[in-house]
């Protein structure tokens, strides 16, 4: 097993691809059924057009601040990949690749970032949290649902995904150490994508890595290449089982790279440099799953033409369905306050009502 | 003097109180090589370097518990709070610490802090990014919460908070950051906290209000002007403590009052201030006290906002109710 014998205070990264899809660990390459991994690059595809479609929109004024998950998509998708049906995945607010895997569709994503509530009621083939924008904020959550899990004796796990920035949260800490002391079936999925807005991962915390701070909570930590898919779903897979089978929660430090801005409100060129981004252009995790399935034979040129063009069509339907949908209502705003709407919200709504009749609905 | 937004307004404000006062500090996410997401703390991190302006982890409670300490030893931190929406980690230092330190040690230790934020709706923002919830501070004995109406104010009020000797929570309204320039003089230009400002002179109704809803208000007494009522317009810009003489005494000589925030109302400042109007006003009063605030839920994301914000005409329609009653 990968995490016997691995040691997150020596800060060796487990890699299984090199940065041109060559397998340099032979005896660490996961058996992956060949259709699950084409089905893991496709949705990266995808990922990768639904992103920067939706930086488009929002520069067109057709979608809200966004943020961009360019770079991470092999970091998603990789842990995501390992989750059995009903496995729940707990997120923050940039894991649009893990949620299109799980089956959360897109249009739901891109009507939540267009501004209408309707985005966050999620469907899937999974347990699916609604995004959680403060830092860290989510960590807790992961730990809450594992324990579930254990009361009720379900066969599931609980995956969590939350950047660098997030390790720095009190949320983040308390979140891992309640995991620890009570043996949650639980994975916590750091991606360190370098940087916090413009605060780069080596002024978030003096620790070499953050897969090492799995050591104070008294459980496994691995670094991992965040941009090798295989890398990932292995290190996942093995979290995953052990969480399964009673033997605790794991913490996979994702070492990726944000590609883009913070959000379409950043500009991430005031704080880092062009060789930095050239050094991660040069380790794009889709190039490297690409000849990694090109290796066997998996995939051609053709399958990447045919694909690119089916999923750029299917990006721009689920953007008209997005747009496509319906403004809230008034009533909507209000209705979800409470079960039940209590008498004095409802004599609130009506009042409001009547004291907005300028302005039609939407 | 120069014609500047909000924006510039604060960051001249930060910048001459830090050439004044060496043990003035900033520090916060993103405040100094970033400049702030808002730009607030440009060139700062360039003139007064990194033990001064001061990238912090990504952590608000600890931004906050730190300036507590910076304060005890001698320090006049100024903490920025990315957006108020994110401020709740803070919350337990700002409560159980700030607040009381004064207290707690009989006097003995004060605690010269500021904690900047952007708050308020209106800008189509994220989730979290829109929230008003000056009331939650408000409420607790011991902090000052500031929230100024235009560049001018921002910097009068921002000087005397960093000069203030104990904790001041200062609510930037997100909505003006840039939406109105005006003259602003460079050097010592301070506004004394706890004092409302008459922004219009009225003889038939007092509307009051702060931050980011004085040209909303200003707005809708214009409006009402044409339509032959004269409305006396307050800002009271400092919300803790709350300069509730000057309401009374204008509501005293107009008869009628008519409050406007963007908080939701249950718990509301305007239940505050409409209490204090009662007590202090009754027997002048011509028509209840009128509230005009959003609905008691959640800010709605950007498709739904127009919902929950506040209008001109609707604080018109609620001056008018008052007119009529």
């Amino acid at each position: 097993m990968l995490m016997d014998d691995y040691d997150p205070l020596k800060g060796r990264m487990l890699s299984i691809l090199d940065k041109d899809g060559k397998v340099v660990e032979k005896g660490l390459e996961p058996k992956i059924d060949d259709a699950l991994l084409v089905q893991a690059y496709k949705t990266m595809v995808l990922t990768r057009l639904a992103d920067e479609k939706a930086v488009r929109l929002q520069r067109q004024g057709r979608l809200g601040a966004y943020p961009p998950t360019k770079g991470q998509e092999a970091s998603q998708i990789g842990p995501a990949l390992a989750l059995e049906k009903g496995d729940w995945m707990v997120w923050a607010f940039r894991e649009m690749g893990a949620l299109l895997l799980r089956g959360v569709p897109l249009w739901r994503l891109y009507l939540y970032w267009m501004g209408n509530e309707e985005g966050s009621v999620l469907e899937g083939d999974v347990n699916v949290t609604p995004s959680a924008v403060p830092v860290g904020s989510q960590v807790p959550h992961a730990s809450g649902i594992a324990y579930a899990i254990k009361y009720r004796k379900e066969p599931k796990v609980a995956l969590c995904y939350f950047g660098d920035g997030a390790t720095s949260e009190g949320d983040f800490h308390e979140g891992l150490n309640l995991a620890g002391t009570m043996k949650l079936p639980a994975v916590f999925v750091c991606q360190n994508n370098q940087w916090a807005i413009s605060v780069p991962r080596n002024m978030q915390t003096a620790s070499p890595t953050l897969a090492q701070k799995a050591c104070a909570y008294g459980f496994k930590g691995i670094l991992v290449d965040g941009n090798d898919l295989l890398a990932l779903y292995a290190a996942a897979k093995e979290a995953i089982g052990r969480a399964r089978r009673g033997e605790g929660p794991t913490l996979i430090e994702s070492f990726t790279y944000r590609m883009g801005d913070h959000t379409t409100s950043d500009d991430a060129t005031r704080y880092r440099s062009e060789e930095e981004i050239a050094y991660w252009t040069a380790r794009d995790p889709l190039a490297r799953l690409r000849a990694y399935l090109g290796h066997k034979g998996l995939w051609d040129e053709t399958n990447q033409k045919a694909w690119t063009e089916e999923a750029g069509r299917m990006v721009e339907e689920e953007v008209k369905k997005a747009e496509g949908h319906a403004p809230p209502t008034l009533d909507d705003v209000f209705v979800h306050t409470y079960a039940t709407m209590p008498a004095s919200l409802k004599e609130q709504l009506e009042l409001h009502r009547s004291d907005l009749p300028a302005r039609k609905e939407g | 003097m120069a014609a500047m937004n909000m924006v510039g307004a604060i960051n001249l404000a930060l910048r001459e109180e830090m050439e004044r006062d060496p043990a003035v500090v900033c520090l916060g996410e993103d405040v100094g090589v970033d400049g702030g997401v808002f730009r607030v703390t440009e060139g700062l991190f360039e003139r007064f370097g990194k033990e001064r302006v001061v990238d912090t982890p990504l952590a608000e409670s600890s931004i906050v518990g730190a300036a507590i300490g910076m304060a005890m030893n001698g320090l006049r931190p100024v903490a920025e709070i990315q957006f108020m929406g994110f401020i709740y980690p803070a919350y337990q230092q700002l409560v159980s610490h700030a607040a009381r330190m004064r207290n707690r040690t009989r006097g003995r230790i004060g605690l010269p802090m500021v904690v900047r934020t952007p708050y308020g709706a209106g800008v189509k923002a994220l989730e979290h990014h829109s929230e008003s919830t000056e009331a939650v501070f408000c409420h607790i004995p011991g902090l000052k919460v500031v929230a100024p109406a235009t560049p001018l104010e921002a910097k009068g009020l921002l000087a005397s908070s960093i000069r203030d000797p104990d904790p001041v929570i200062f609510l930037e309204p997100t909505r003006s950051y840039r939406m109105l320039k005006e003259e602003v003089p460079e050097g010592e230009y301070l506004v004394p906290l706890g004092q409302a400002r008459k922004v219009r002179e009225g003889k038939d109704l007092t509307i009051v209000g702060w931050g980011a809803m004085v040209p909303v208000m200003e707005k809708a007494a214009a409006q009402l002007a044409e339509e032959g009522v004269s409305a006396e317009v307050l800002d009271m810009r400092t919300l803790a403590p709350m300069d509730f003489a000057s309401i009374v005494s204008s509501v005293k000589r107009t008869g009628r009052c008519v409050v406007v925030h963007e908080a939701p109302k249950t718990c509301g400042l305007g239940a505050e201030i409409s209490a204090r109007v009662m007590e202090g006003a009754l027997l002048s009063l011509q028509s209840p006290v009128e509230r005009v605030t959003a609905p008691d839920i959640t800010v709605p994301l950007p498709k739904g906002e127009h919902y929950y914000y506040i209008t001109p005409e609707r604080v018109t329609r609620a001056a008018k109710r008052a007119m009529s009653f």
